[in-house]
């Protein structure tokens, strides 16, 4: 498989199987020329025309963080329409291993973590390898509110309103060379504001992979924020990775390197148990985990209380349609 | 201290005691306290408090005969059923708030899914033990059989932990496990070292095996 990367390729390579799903050219350049304006530093302008429109995102959170609104996006699949995860869970009920294994240590362990300054690097076969300051990447494309299901392969998933672009914004900017068939994810495994780097639990750094087609993808989002806010430091502040059809794990938190490969890179959780944790990691209710079945799910806070019933799990957690193709002719037991 | 356990104020006190955790649980429930995954807290709650339970009704032998509280025993058929009640709340929440009482769903989770195996054959060990627990069944038993069925608790500790084990192996996460296996090992460790003392002939009795065994440790050791 060989990989083109032209600016103007925003959408090439990939099948939109539902024309009602592609936007419209008008829209989708209006959009532009709105961004364009607000990366000129007429935000306050725009935001008012737009908001006339409907197309500014309503997702906010308690407004303790510094603020990060996102324009509506036109990406297909970007826009679930099932209720929002309160931010209280979303906040409160997570897996980041550095700062404790319970799902309630790293909200409160992660305030040690120190996002500012914080650099992304860039490296391995890239045209123009280089470090980028965390405010250069805010500033590289515009931010989109992009509204994601979340799929935990312990079987639970929430619905988070995410803010960022879309990895490929970065990575056309960067210019891989033709062998890059991988991306590597390393995030920050710094044994002094992370009190859990010097267990034994997972290897550290923790890494995560994508293939480069998927790493390509529009909806693979690179995210500065959530419910229009910037991230909190347990969510993976201040800057992640989201793949909403692969298990969570896939979506590595607090990057600091981004390496193109041509091997496919070894991941945190693949190395810990193999037979667990594929490179892959699609969600996908037919294969299940040894200790898990991932045929459903439980949405946290749905409402229904402690009598709620479980949701059956979606192929490639619900985004079928705009990622299948990328695994046509694969096997999906065995590349799990 | 035999005196005090003696009292007739004791065991309610003591029975109190036990269902605090439980009355903890079902206040945090109503009160909306149990977190963003509620199914999820209440299933690891009970399975924790089963463990702790099982650790007490193993350390109240070892602690009798080394404090000579030998009142403690009259204790130990309650510890023993609030484990069963503990584990019988843990698989309800579990098959109820987690599986929606879907049988067949259960029924395939159990055959697939060793660890789930593993924890049901111990509820499924333990349920004879409660349903012997009153003083009926052990004259209908027999004093010598009964305490024979009930030296299943030593398995059932064992399928407990390797079920906690496995539950945690994917995270490689064994903080807890450790513990617990820890306790566990030392309380039947008391157990074997107790047996094999009582068993070990007196020193006037000479016995040439342990002296020349040791005298050969020493020389190669040294």
């Amino acid at each position: 498989m060989s990989f083109h990367f032209r600016p103007e390729g925003r959408s090439s390579g990939f099948i939109h199987p539902l024309s009602s799903e592609i936007t419209p050219r008008a829209v989708y350049e209006g959009r532009r020329d709105l961004l364009k304006l607000m990366a000129g530093g007429a935000a306050g302008a725009a935001l008012a025309s737009f908001a006339g429109r409907e197309a500014f995102a309503q997702a906010t959170g308690p407004h303790k963080l510094a603020l990060l609104p996102g324009a509506k996006s036109a990406v297909p699949g970007a826009q679930t329409m099932e209720k929002l995860t309160d931010y209280k869970d979303a906040t409160s009920y997570n897996n980041f291993y550095e700062f404790g294994t319970d799902k309630g240590d790293p909200v409160k362990n992660a305030g040690t973590l120190k996002t500012r300054p914080w650099t992304v690097e860039v490296e391995g076969l890239v045209k123009k390898p280089g470090k980028y300051g965390i405010e250069d990447l805010l500033k590289l494309s515009a931010q989109e509110e992009r509204i994601y299901r979340l799929r935990c392969v312990e079987g639970w998933s929430m619905v988070i309103p995410w803010v960022g672009y879309s990895l490929a914004e970065l990575i056309r900017k960067v210019e891989p060379q033709g062998n890059a068939k991988y991306v590597e994810f390393v995030t920050l495994a710094d044994p002094k504001t992370m009190p859990f780097v010097g267990s034994r639990v997972l290897d550290w750094p923790y890494t995560e992979g994508l293939r480069m087609d998927e790493a390509m993808h529009p909806l693979t989002l690179l995210a500065f924020g959530m419910y229009g806010e910037v991230l909190p430091n347990q969510n993976g502040a201040p800057v992640r990775i989201v793949v909403p059809w692969k298990y969570g794990f896939k979506s590595a938190k607090s990057i600091v390197k981004i390496r193109f490969v041509e091997k496919e890179p070894g991941t945190a959780w693949n190395k810990a148990a193999a037979q667990e944790y594929g490179f892959y990691s699609n969600v996908n209710p037919n294969v299940d985990h040894p200790r898990w079945s991932q045929a459903t799910e439980r949405r946290i806070g749905d409402g229904g209380g402690l009598f709620a019933k479980r949701n059956k799990t979606l192929m490639f957690n619900g985004y079928e349609a705009q990622v299948g193709q990328l695994y046509a002719g694969m096997d999906l037991k065995k590349n799990y | 201290m035999n005196k005090l356990l003696m009292h007739p104020a004791a065991k309610p006190a003591i029975f109190l005691l036990c269902l605090l955790p439980f009355a903890q649980l079902a206040y945090a429930a109503v009160a909306g306290g149990l977190g963003a995954n509620p199914q999820e807290f209440l299933i690891r709650a009970t399975g924790d408090w089963t463990l702790r339970f099982i650790c007490i009704v193993l350390a109240v032998t070892p602690l009798r005969v080394i404090t000579k509280a030998n009142a403690l025993a009259r204790f130990r058929r309650m510890l023993g059923l609030f484990a069963y009640f503990y584990v019988v709340l843990h698989l309800l929440c579990y098959s109820w708030f987690d599986m929606g009482f879907e049988w067949a769903d259960i029924a395939k989770d159990i055959a697939k899914r060793p660890f789930i195996l593993v924890g049901f054959s111990a509820f499924l060990l333990l349920t004879p033990l409660a349903a012997t627990s009153f003083n009926r069944a052990i004259k209908a038993m027999g004093a010598k059989r009964w305490q024979m069925l009930h030296k299943l608790v030593y398995l059932m500790a064992g399928l407990g932990l390797l079920h906690f084990f496995w539950m945690r192996a994917g995270k490689n996460n064994f903080a807890e496990v450790f513990v617990y296996a820890a306790i566990i090992a030392v309380l039947l460790g008391w157990r074997v070292w107790n047996y094999a003392g009582k068993r070990r002939p007196k020193p006037s009795a000479g016995v040439r095996g342990s002296s020349s065994g040791e005298k050969s440790l020493r020389s190669s050791t040294g």
